[in-house]
């Protein structure tokens, strides 16, 4: 049934991005809310009175709160087909440590660049090509985190990507340049269906950074 | 025996929490006693990400960060009578995890900030912030012993830290956020677990958890920009 699984959600949420991945992997079938953040809905109000915030994934009408956590529900509900955490305890021990880095250092280093000027701006951009460059050695010679197959470090890191961009441009630098190895990382992830029909477009994506600083009193 | 080491701090509650989840599965380990002022080759390798304590080393692979290192010793003793930390069901998992973030990212960051404030309105905001994020600890464990149900459970373990540390918080930033009135839920839970084995067997004294948590706080309040 379509309506057991349903996911509230904004198109350019990088958290977002990694729940409709799952689902896409899984070849789940859902119904997909927009929200409006700027005018938050009874239900999502509802769903997440905690921290009202998008994705809330809900499943026979229970919902699940924060996005690595509704990821890994739906590969324990689902187990029995394209697995997205490894089977081996320590191989998913490592997977979470390195999801839960990607939770710790990137959005807030991201938004240090395209949120500040000047001298804490040229910090953030430090702090984040660093960021990058750790994951790209956690990496290796490997084409995904994963191993051979997209995992669940794949998943809660490729979203990212997509707001490169807008965070290049907002901070005049080049990812790329620094972190050639981590784009041809990205580039791989979205050959595939279930990242490349997610992730959103970046120019997109860019005009909503845009907007919502504005929104936010943001310079 | 030399399988299981646990690198630590006593005074340091994560630690704790790998302390509390070893003993309930009655792993035995070593306990490698960190020096945070002046940390060791062994933990600098062991997490040369963060280069934090706790660190498990299990058959000679680290693995870092207390949640995490909860969730693998959940999987790797679940055999025959083990005693399970977090529940089997999917969706109740999925709640546990969530209010485990929720205490690593809200409680522990609210309540150290209202400690840590100073006289004034900023410390009077802190701290309704701070007792705000422990009423929604207060609604979960409402009509339950523990968090877990009838037995101790991950996210007893993680909330631990609320049972004997935040009452050290408590004193040095002159401050009262869990007390029977306010909060009688979260209270008597903290009492139940506080004196249950084998948590009571890892409490640190009460003196090294002060000057632990003095330190950090003098240091955050020097760092403090002067408000003019």
């Amino acid at each position: 049934m379509e309506n057991e699984v349903v996911l509230l959600d904004l198109w350019a949420s990088m958290y977002g991005m990694r729940v409709r991945i799952a689902l896409a992997e899984k070849g789940i079938k859902y119904e997909y809310i927009e929200e409006d953040i700027w005018n938050k809905s009874d239900l999502l109000l509802q769903m997440n009175p905690v921290h009202k915030k998008v994705p809330v994934l809900i499943h026979k009408g229970k919902p699940i709160c924060e996005s690595l956590i509704a990821v890994q529900y739906i590969d324990e509900v689902w187990n029995d087909r394209s697995p997205l955490l490894p089977s081996d305890p320590y191989q998913r021990s490592q997977a979470r440590f390195w999801a839960d880095y990607v939770d710790k250092k990137i959005y807030d280093l991201a938004k240090k660049v395209w949120a500040r000027k000047g001298e804490e701006q040229e910090a953030g951009k430090k702090e984040f090509i660093e960021a990058l460059q750790l994951l790209e050695a956690e990496l290796g010679d490997k084409p995904f985190f994963g191993g051979d197959k997209l995992g669940f470090v794949d998943i809660s890191l490729v979203t990212f990507y997509s707001w490169f961009y807008a965070v290049e441009t907002i901070g005049n630098f080049s990812i790329e340049s620094e972190c050639p190895k981590f784009i041809s990382w990205a580039k791989r992830c979205l050959q595939k269906e279930s990242v490349a029909n997610t992730l959103p477009n970046s120019e997109r994506v860019y005009e909503f950074l845009l907007d919502a600083k504005k929104r936010l009193g943001i310079e | 025996m030399g399988e299981v080491k646990l690198i630590g701090t006593h005074q340091s509650f994560p630690c704790a929490r790998i302390e509390w989840g070893l003993k309930i599965k009655g792993v035995e380990y070593e306990y490698l006693k960190e020096d945070l002022s002046n940390k060791s080759d062994l933990l600098i390798e062991s997490n040369p990400v963060h280069k934090k304590v706790p660190v498990l080393i299990h058959k000679g692979k680290p693995i870092a960060e207390s949640l995490v290192i909860l969730e693998y010793i959940d999987e790797i003793w679940k055999d025959n009578n083990a005693h399970s930390l977090l529940p089997q069901d999917p969706y109740e998992r999925a709640l546990a995890r969530f209010w485990a973030k929720f205490i690593d990212e809200k409680c522990v960051t609210s309540v150290w900030g209202a400690c840590v404030a100073q006289e004034g309105e900023e410390k009077e905001k802190a701290v309704e912030g701070a007792i705000e994020t422990l009423s929604h600890l207060e609604k979960q464990i409402k009509g339950k012993k523990f968090f877990g149900g009838e037995k101790i459970g991950y996210l007893d373990i993680v909330a631990g830290w609320l049972s004997y540390w935040l009452s050290v918080l408590e004193e040095l930033g002159e401050i009262e956020l869990v007390n029977a009135e306010r909060f009688p839920c979260l209270h008597e839970w903290g009492k139940n677990f506080i004196n249950t084995s084998p948590i009571k067997d890892c409490i640190p004294p009460r003196e090294d958890v002060l000057a632990y948590f003095s330190f950090g706080i003098n240091y955050v309040r020097s760092m403090a920009p002067n408000k003019a």
